[in-house]
């Protein structure tokens, strides 16, 4: 017997969707095949990789260990958020691009998600506390240095903003 | 020409789309109408499958198609063989789906498509399956044991293949020397992982009769043709696209995997499209994996550590089958020489089955276990003959003189293992002048007054990169002045849409942003093999050079005859043709794309100018006999015989005898990849195949138990490092260019991921010298470093 489906409202990058769904739809999944925010990745669906990572009322969680009933009111965003519409995109984008922080680009909305977390509450990190916040996300072609680069900067361009 | 394209660190042309989250990887196509395949598989890791009944998961709601080997019919045959040799005399490769056996825990037995992949992954369970366990060999000693169980019941013995290769007249040089050294040597399983797992999506029109199918793969042009092949279909209306692929490390580039044939099945079956997204336990139970060797070795060595005769007998694990041949061993084999003078050398190695996934090439390919056992060797005669591990080296290398240097075997590719360019010496020099060498042994006995342990390890390679068989390139200037380029291989994270693009912009005289390159779509190109085997930009690299020299031909040849001077007057940059020294006789290449194509109707006010301007009234054909219209070419290039990128890594580690933890301290990496296209993503590369290694020095490990069972089936398990574990890597480009190809490129992909566990092993050697161990095996975690120090102390103890 399916269980019925739900009724939600979430707030994804600041737009409203009313959605009914599955009590046991992941948030992931919701985003990626729901709303057809395909710039969350999933890379391992236990936890551990973080690609998933999106924010949920500005906190860094990793959305394939939610479901999105749980989200019901709540204020999610996504890599697809972070620039806007426009040509420009956020620092830490710019930053990533310039240091070249990503290769395959797979674990990428993870890192820039979990890194908007990490500059917002520590907007000058040294390389140890950066390494340490980057620590929950795995990324199998940079070997982490220019990410860790990449964040370092962007705290930059920020601070200049 | 002005600033060269080649060699400049320019930032990507993929990363905004990358970063803004509109990347395009296989679970990103969602095709209207579709439904979504689940795997049912073996939970053991040998048996017989007494009976199959799928009848309760048919009837549950949701459920489209259940797919068990019988429904296959005629499809259901063994995948191909894809790199066939003499000596593998037992080559086995699986079914889509199981027919009766199953041969390693993770083998596809049946296929669900349902609405969603919640409900295809609740019919699984409802699959009804009796099972006769057979016994197992999970490993290479059970499987060589006298009487062992057999993987294959007609593969006597579980061996897949024999091959011995030989130079000079070793066993005359070991049995005169005064002095032969004899280790065995371990290198464990492990796998490559991508951060995207594996996935296909397969779409049939049956009104046209055109199947498309989207693959996160390194080789989507083997895929198509094969495709045809299996489905009876013309292989014009095959279309196979990997669009971004999210990492490959060669676990991308096994044909077929069962998903590959089953997911295109279904979709052709329902009329409907068909997705399948592997999940992390999937890809590690049953995509997959490499390493797996134990090496015999023996050296014959003079009292100046003068390397006289090695012979080495190893047993490879190929798993459960070998779909792609014994490449692995092969190149571990014709590797192992790495840099030194070998003159005498024999080495031959057994391809053993065992109940256990399937190996095929894994970043190094076989190099690392290679590059482990010579280093191995090195350290050993160092330290018989009380030398520096770098002395040995010195003594040994080939000198830059002597090249091309031929090793006198045959390679993976049926080619020479000729070395072409290169200079180790000064590699090595360069790596420890670096990382401070010459102070290393004061600091280190300083540490050691306060018990801390440092140590230095070194690690050298070659590697033969740039294989054939060919690629190609389409390289074209439309009317807007934008050049597009498309190449049938595939990117999947190197920046080939960037460095691609730097040759077409040196030989087309524009900005590179102006580029545009597609890889990965058999629509777009049709000829070519794949991404793998450190052969992307040498192969394909080389191609788009070729093509764009003769467009920038063209294109100079047409602006000859409009501004009617001869070629010799003309020079080509900032994206315009002009007479030298003469600005306002400026042709653009877009205006020349327009006049290249000679149709009477011209889009947009730039092609409107250009034809108003350019073109004037002639006589006869507006083609002469041979002429084609368009600013375009297509080129090909194949590589004479592979070349060979070589480097020195060096470390500084610091072990931990209380917790086993082994740091790295620093990291130098000195290497050689000939002409550097791009230094920036070159780094890039080196970096990612560094952080490989360690992690394959220090932290991953597949494991089984004795029944089979894989016992590293999560991220918990399976320990990819993190930021946490990797240090910064500090690098030392060298270029030697190689003379066998045009760019004078090698290739880099692998290079980073070759020499670590080697150098992580002397390392360690070297830090926990006052206990005397000696590392002979990989990976070392903390508590396998705790024993080592333990048996250390207590021989140590034994001796005393």
């Amino acid at each position: 017997m399916t269980p019925p489906e739900i009724a939600i409202t979430v707030h994804v990058n600041g737009r409203s969707y009313a959605e009914r769904v599955p009590p046991r739809l992941l948030l992931s999944d919701f985003l990626r095949h729901h709303l057809g925010l395909t710039g969350t990745h999933v890379g391992c669906e236990h936890g551990v990789c973080g690609a998933c990572t999106v924010l949920l009322d500005g906190a860094a969680v990793r959305s394939c260990l939610l479901l999105a009933v749980q989200t019901d009111g709540a204020q999610i965003t996504t890599v697809e958020g972070l620039a806007g519409d426009g040509e420009r995109l956020h620092p830490l984008q710019e930053a990533f691009r310039e240091m070249h922080g990503l290769q395959c680009g797979f674990c990428t909305p993870g890192f820039l998600l979990t890194a908007v977390e990490l500059l917002r509450d520590t907007p000058h990190p040294d390389d140890l506390t950066i390494r340490r916040d980057l620590a929950g996300n795995l990324c199998r072609c940079t070997g982490y240095q220019n990410i860790v680069h990449a964040v370092r900067r962007a705290a930059e361009l920020m601070g200049r903003r | 020409m002005t600033t060269r394209a080649i060699g400049a660190r320019i930032p990507r042309n993929e990363d905004p789309r990358l970063l803004r989250g509109h990347g395009c990887f296989v679970d990103d196509v969602n095709p209207a109408d579709g439904l979504h395949g689940a795997v049912l598989r073996s939970p053991h890791a040998h048996a017989r499958i007494v009976s199959i009944d799928t009848s309760r998961a048919r009837a549950l709601p949701g459920v489209d198609l259940v797919l068990t080997a019988a429904d296959l019919g005629e499809v259901n045959q063994p995948t191909p063989l894809l790199i066939p040799n003499p000596h593998l005399t037992y080559p086995r490769t699986p079914r889509p789906l199981a027919a009766d056996e199953v041969r390693f825990v993770g083998e596809p037995v049946a296929f669900v498509v349902a609405r969603d992949r919640y409900l295809a992954e609740d019919a699984l369970a409802a699959i009804d399956l009796t099972w006769e366990p057979l016994p197992v060999v999970a490993s290479v000693e059970a499987a060589l044991a006298e009487g062992a169980p057999l993987v294959h019941a007609d593969v006597p013995g579980n061996r897949a293949a024999r091959m011995a290769q030989q130079v000079g007249d070793p066993a005359g040089a070991l049995a005169r020397a005064a002095r032969v050294l004899r280790e065995r040597l371990y290198i464990e399983r492990s796998c490559g992982s991508p951060i995207e797992a594996r996935g296909v999506a397969a779409e049939y029109d049956r009104r046209a009769g055109t199947l498309r199918v989207w693959v996160s793969t390194q080789a989507p042009l083997p895929i198509k043709n094969g495709l045809a092949r299996i489905f009876g279909l013309p292989e014009f209306k095959v279309d196979v696209i990997a669009p971004d692929v999210g990492g490959g490390f060669g676990t991308k580039i096994m044909l077929f995997y069962p998903e590959e044939i089953l997911v295109p099945f279904a979709a052709i079956r329902l009329g409907r499209p068909v997705k399948w997204t592997e999940d992390r336990r999937e890809h590690l139970i049953a995509a997959t994996q490499e390493r797996g060797q134990r090496h015999d070795v023996e050296v014959a060595v003079d009292e100046d550590g003068r390397i006289l005769a090695i012979r080495d007998r190893f047993v490879h694990d190929a798993g459960a089958y070998t779909p792609y041949g014994i490449v692995v061993p092969i190149i571990t084999s014709t590797q192992l020489p790495g840099p030194y003078r070998l003159r005498n050398y024999a080495v031959e190695f057994d391809v053993v089955y065992t109940n256990t996934a399937m190996v095929t090439p894994y970043r190094g390919a076989g190099r690392p276990h290679g590059a482990f056992v010579m280093e191995r060797v090195i350290g050993l005669i160092a330290r018989e003959l009380s030398l520096e591990p770098a002395e040995v080296r010195r003594r040994n290398f080939i000198q830059p003189h002597e090249f091309p240097w031929d090793v006198g075997l045959t390679f993976q590719d049926g080619g020479p293992t000729r070395y072409d360019s290169g200079n180790y010496p000064l590699g090595l020099e360069l790596a420890l002048e670096r990382i401070d060498a010459a102070d290393f042994r004061r600091r280190q006995a300083e540490a050691r007054r306060e018990r801390r342990y440092l140590g230095l390890g070194i690690g050298c390679y070659v590697e033969g990169t740039g294989i054939g068989p060919y690629e190609g390139a389409h390289v074209r200037v439309e009317p807007s002045g934008k050049v597009y380029v498309a190449t049938g291989l595939t990117t999947q994270g190197q920046g080939h849409h960037t460095t691609f693009a730097q040759i077409a912009a040196d030989a087309l005289g524009c900005d590179p942003a102006d580029v545009t390159v597609v890889t990965g779509d058999t629509r777009k190109f049709n000829w070519g093999a794949g991404t793998f085997a450190s052969r992307g930009l040498v192969t394909s690299g080389n191609a788009i050079g070729i093509a764009a020299r003769k467009v920038r031909d063209k294109a100079l040849r047409i602006a000859a005859g409009l501004l009617e001077v001869s070629l010799d007057d003309l020079e080509l940059t900032g994206g315009a043709v002009r007479v030298r020294g003469v600005p306002d006789t400026a042709l653009a290449l877009g205006a020349l794309a327009t006049v290249a194509n000679p149709i009477r109707y011209a889009y947009g006010k730039e092609a409107s100018e250009a034809a108003l301007r350019l073109v004037k009234p002639r006589e006869g054909a507006v083609l002469a006999p041979g002429e084609e219209p368009g600013l375009e070419a297509y080129a090909y290039y194949a590589p004479p015989q592979a070349t060979f990128a070589s480097g020195c890594h060096a470390a500084i580690v610091e072990v931990d005898i209380a917790t086993g933890d082994v740091k790295i301290l620093r990291y130098v990496v000195q290497h050689d990849c000939g002409t550097v296209v791009n230094p920036t993503v070159v780094e890039g590369q080196i970096h990612g195949g560094v952080a490989q290694g360690i992690g394959g020095a220090l932290y991953e490990r597949i494991v089984y138990d004795d029944q089979g069972q894989p016992l590293a089936a999560t991220f918990m398990d399976f320990l990819l490092p993190t930021a946490m574990e990797i240090p910064e890597i500090e690098i030392i480009h060298t270029e030697t260019p190689s003379p066998l190809n045009p760019l004078g490129i090698k290739g880099v992909g692998e290079a980073g991921a070759i020499p670590v566990p080697a150098l992580i092993a002397e390392a360690v050697d070297d830090a926990l010298a006052p206990f005397g161990v000696r590392v002979r095996e990989m990976p070392l975690n903390p508590s396998r470093v705790l024993e080592l120090v333990t048996e250390g102390r207590e021989r140590g103890r034994g001796a005393g």
